[in-house]
C-alpha cells in the first residue's frame, strides 16, 4: 500500500473523528447523554410495562386469545365499572380542589411569618407530605377504626354520637378524601410558597399605589402571577391522585360493599385478588384517556399564556 | 422455594430447619424465602413469576391460585399417589382445588391451612347465651351428641341477640376480606345456598339464597354496626379487648390473646361451626405447594415435598405453629398438640375437622375459575350489604348479583 492509499483510508477515520468531536462538542449531545440513564431507565420501568399493559388489555381471561376492545367492552356493561370511574372523578377532583385551596390559604400564611421563623413553620408544615403514606395511613386507620376511633372517642366525651367512618358509604369517601388531602396539601403548600415568593415586591407596591385592597392585590396581582404554577401544580396532583392505591387500599379496601373503589384498588382487585390480569390492566389503563384530556387543556392553556407573554 | 411467610413466627423456623435436614441428606444447596401475605404479595409474587417465567422452583400457593396457575404447574400425581397412601384420603374440597382435568397441579401444605370455626368466650357464652361451650366440645371426649346437634344456625342467631344485648356482641364481620367472606360461605351452604353450581350455571335465584339473606339482615341486628367495614383483623382485636363473645377465627386471635391478654386466653374456646339444614360446613382455607413446569430442579422439588409431607415432619410443623396449621390429609389430624394446648388445656381439641364437619370454601361448588373471583370480589358479603343497606333490598342484591355473575363468565 502506497503513501497515497494510506491517507486516503486515514482521511474518513479523521473525518469521522471530527464528526464525533464536534457532536461531542455540541451542548444537545451532551445533555442527551447526561440524561440518556433516565431515559433507559423509563424506557425499562415505565414506557416497556405500559405498552406490556396494552397488550394484556387485548387478551382474554387466560390470557390465550387475543380480543382486541373485548375488555373495555365488557368493562362499559359493568355497574360497578360506571360506579368506580364515578367515584375515581369524585374523589380525584374534590381532593385536589381541598389540596389547592389549603395549599393556597397555608401558603400566604407561611409567607407572611417572618423570616426568621418561617423555616420551622415551613418544616413542620411538610411532615404529612414526607412521611410515607403507607405509613401515615395506618396512623389514620386507628384513629378511624370502625370499634377504637380515636375521633369517636373525643366525640363521645363531649356528648356527640360516634360516626362510623368507614362503615358507611358517605363517612368513607369523606374519609379517604380528607387523608388525601392531609396528605397532599403540603406539596401544594410549598410550591405555591414558592410562587409566592417569586411576585416582585414592586407589583405590589404599584397596587397600593393605585389603591388596590387586599382582595385586589390578590385578584390581580398574586392569581395572574401564580397561574402556570397552579395550572402545573393542579395537573400533577391530579395525575397522582388519579392513580393513588395506598390510601384507599389501607383505609378502607375499596368498601364497603365497592363504594369506595377507585381505578388502581379496583384494578389490584380485579387483576390479581381475582386472577383477571387482562381485566385489571384494561381497567388500569382507562384512566389514560381521562388524564390525557385533563393535561391536554391545562398544557394547552399554559402554552396560551406563554404565548400571549 | 417460596414458602409462606407463617403468622407464627416459631413456625418458619421448624420449617427451615426441616428442609435444611432434607438438604443436607440430598447435599442439595436450598435457598428459601417467606412470603408474607401481608399486603397480597404472595399473590403478586405469583402472577409476577408466572409471567416471566422464572423465579423460585417451589412456591407455596393460596387456596384458588393452583388452579389458576394449572397450565404452568407440574403434575404432580405420583407425589400425591404416595402421599394417599400414607397419610390417608383428602377431602373433596382439596381435589376440586388441586386436581384440575384429572391431574395433580400441587400438593396440599399443612403451613397456612386452616379452618375458621367459632372461638367463643366460654364465661360470656355460659353467662349470657346460656350456652357450655367446654359441656358441648369437652377437651379430650368427642362431642356431647345432644348439644352439638342443637348447634345450629338458628342457635347461632339465639346468642348472637343474647350477647348483643348483654354487650358483648358477636363479632362477625362483613367486610370484604378472607375472614367475612368465609364465615358467609360456610353458612351459605350450610343453607344449600348456591350462587354458581358445579357446571357454571348461575343459580342465585334460589329460594335457599332469600333465606339465607334473610338470616343474615336477622342477624346484622345483633352484630357491631361497623361490620361492612371490617378487616381480618377487626375480629381478632375485638376479641382480645373482651368485647366479644364470639368470633369465626383460626386459633391465631386466641395465640395473640395468649400472648397480649391472657385473662382473655383463657377463657376461649375453639369448636366447629353451627350446623344447618344441608350439613355441619367448616370454612376451610387450604394453602398448596406447586411446582413450576419451567424449575429445573423438579426432581429434588418433588423430594422435598415427600420429605415435608411426611407425618413425622407435618407434626412438627403442626406443634410449631401452635396448632394453628390443619394438614388435608385424613390421618394427620389425630397429633398430640390441640389436645395439649392451652390455657385452657384442650382449646384446641375440637379444632381438626371430625367427620360430621363438610368442609368449605365459600363460592364453592363454582368452576374455580368463576368461583375465585366471586371469593375475591365477596359477592356474598356485598350482597348481604345490597339486601340489608338503605335503598337495597333481597330482589335488588339478587338482580346485582346476577350481572356481577354473568360478568364473571366470560372465558
Amino acid at each position: 500500500m502506497d503513501g497515497s492509499a494510506a491517507g486516503a483510508v486515514r482521511a474518513p477515520a479523521a473525518r469521522r473523528r471530527s464528526t464525533v468531536r464536534r457532536l461531542m462538542r455540541r451542548r444537545s449531545t451532551v445533555a442527551f447523554l447526561f440524561t440518556l440513564p433516565l431515559i433507559v431507565i423509563i424506557a425499562g420501568m415505565v414506557l416497556y410495562p405500559a405498552l406490556y399493559s396494552i397488550h394484556l388489555a387485548t387478551l382474554n381471561k387466560s390470557m390465550e386469545r387475543f380480543v382486541g376492545f373485548g375488555n373495555f367492552e365488557f368493562l362499559f356493561r359493568r355497574e360497578t365499572f360506571w360506579m368506580v370511574v364515578k367515584q375515581s372523578v369524585v374523589f380525584a377532583v374534590s381532593a385536589v380542589v381541598f389540596k389547592a385551596l389549603i395549599g393556597f390559604c397555608v401558603a400566604h400564611f407561611v409567607h407572611n411569618i417572618p423570616a426568621k421563623g418561617q423555616r420551622k413553620w415551613r418544616g413542620m408544615l411538610l411532615v404529612p407530605w414526607v412521611i410515607p403514606p403507607a405509613m401515615s395511613t395506618l396512623a389514620w386507620l386507628w384513629l378511624f377504626d370502625p370499634q377504637y376511633s380515636a375521633f369517636n372517642w373525643v366525640f363521645e366525651q363531649i356528648g356527640l354520637v360516634p360516626v362510623s367512618w368507614l362503615g358507611d358509604p358517605n363517612w368513607a369517601r369523606f374519609s379517604v378524601i380528607l387523608v388525601n388531602v392531609w396528605f397532599g396539601a403540603p406539596f401544594f403548600m410549598i410550591m405555591y410558597l414558592a410562587a409566592l415568593k417569586s411576585v416582585p415586591e414592586q407589583l405590589y407596591e404599584a397596587a397600593s399605589i393605585d389603591g388596590a385592597n387586599w382582595w385586589q392585590k390578590l385578584w390581580y396581582v398574586t392569581l395572574p402571577m401564580m397561574r402556570n404554577i397552579i395550572a402545573i401544580t393542579v395537573l400533577f396532583s391530579l395525575i397522582v391522585t388519579f392513580a393513588n392505591f395506598d390510601i384507599v387500599r389501607i383505609l378502607t379496601a375499596g368498601g364497603p360493599v365497592d363504594q369506595t373503589h377507585v381505578f388502581a384498588t379496583w384494578a389490584f382487585k380485579i387483576g390479581i385478588e381475582g386472577n383477571d390480569l387482562p381485566l385489571g390492566a384494561a381497567v388500569s389503563l382507562f384512566m389514560f384517556p381521562i388524564l390525557a384530556v385533563a393535561a391536554w387543556f391545562i398544557l394547552r392553556d399554559i402554552s396560551r399564556r406563554g404565548t400571549e407573554a | 422455594m417460596g414458602f409462606w411467610d407463617h403468622w407464627v413466627p416459631s413456625a418458619n423456623d421448624a420449617l427451615t430447619k426441616l428442609c435444611n435436614e432434607w438438604a443436607a441428606k440430598e447435599k442439595v444447596e436450598l435457598k428459601i424465602d417467606y412470603i408474607p401475605s401481608q399486603g397480597n404479595k404472595n399473590l403478586l409474587t405469583i402472577a409476577a413469576e408466572s409471567q416471566a417465567r422464572a423465579g423460585h422452583d417451589m412456591l407455596a400457593f393460596p387456596t384458588w391460585q393452583p388452579a389458576d396457575k394449572a397450565r404452568e404447574l407440574e403434575p404432580l400425581d405420583d407425589v400425591m399417589k404416595s402421599l394417599l397412601a400414607a397419610n390417608g384420603a383428602v377431602s373433596p374440597l382439596i381435589e376440586y382445588l388441586a386436581k384440575v382435568q384429572g391431574h395433580w397441579i400441587a400438593v396440599p401444605a399443612s403451613p397456612g391451612s386452616q379452618i375458621k370455626g367459632p372461638c367463643a368466650r366460654i364465661d360470656l357464652m355460659k353467662q349470657h347465651a346460656g350456652l357450655d361451650v367446654q359441656k358441648m366440645y369437652p377437651a379430650g371426649a368427642p362431642p356431647d351428641k345432644a348439644l352439638s346437634q342443637n348447634w345450629t344456625w338458628d342457635a347461632f342467631l339465639a346468642a348472637a341477640e343474647k350477647c348483643h344485648k348483654a354487650g358483648v356482641p358477636f363479632g362477625i364481620g362483613m367486610g370484604q376480606t378472607e375472614d367475612s367472606v368465609d364465615t358467609q360461605g360456610a353458612l351459605w351452604s350450610a343453607y344449600g345456598a348456591v350462587l354458581v353450581d358445579a357446571q357454571g350455571r348461575i343459580t342465585v335465584k334460589s329460594d335457599a339464597v332469600r333465606q339465607v339473606l334473610e338470616f343474615n339482615r336477622r342477624l346484622l341486628a345483633f352484630l357491631p354496626p361497623d361490620v361492612f367495614a371490617w378487616d381480618n383483623a377487626s375480629n381478632n382485636r375485638m376479641l382480645i379487648a373482651g368485647k366479644t363473645a364470639l368470633i369465626m377465627n383460626p386459633p391465631s386471635a386466641w395465640a395473640v390473646a395468649k400472648r397480649d391478654n391472657v385473662k382473655v386466653a383463657e377463657q376461649l374456646w375453639t369448636f366447629p361451626s353451627p350446623r344447618g339444614p344441608k350439613g355441619r360446613y367448616e370454612p376451610y382455607l387450604p394453602y398448596f405447594w406447586g411446582i413450576w413446569k419451567f424449575s429445573k430442579n423438579k426432581a429434588a422439588a418433588k423430594s422435598l415435598l415427600m420429605h415435608l409431607s411426611q407425618r413425622s415432619s407435618v407434626e412438627k410443623q403442626v406443634a410449631a405453629s401452635q396448632g394453628y396449621d390443619i394438614p388435608a390429609f385424613a390421618k394427620l389430624n389425630d397429633f398430640k398438640t390441640w389436645a395439649e394446648e392451652g390455657p385452657p388445656k384442650g382449646t384446641l381439641y375440637h379444632y381438626p375437622p371430625s367427620s360430621e364437619q363438610i368442609l368449605s370454601v365459600s363460592a364453592f361448588p363454582a368452576p374455580p375459575k368463576i368461583a375465585v373471583q366471586i371469593y375475591s370480589q365477596a359477592i356474598m358479603t356485598k350482597m348481604v350489604g345490597k339486601a340489608t343497606q338503605a335503598g337495597g333490598s333481597v330482589d335488588k342484591a339478587i338482580d346485582w348479583a346476577t350481572t356481577e355473575l354473568e360478568g364473571f363468565m366470560r372465558g
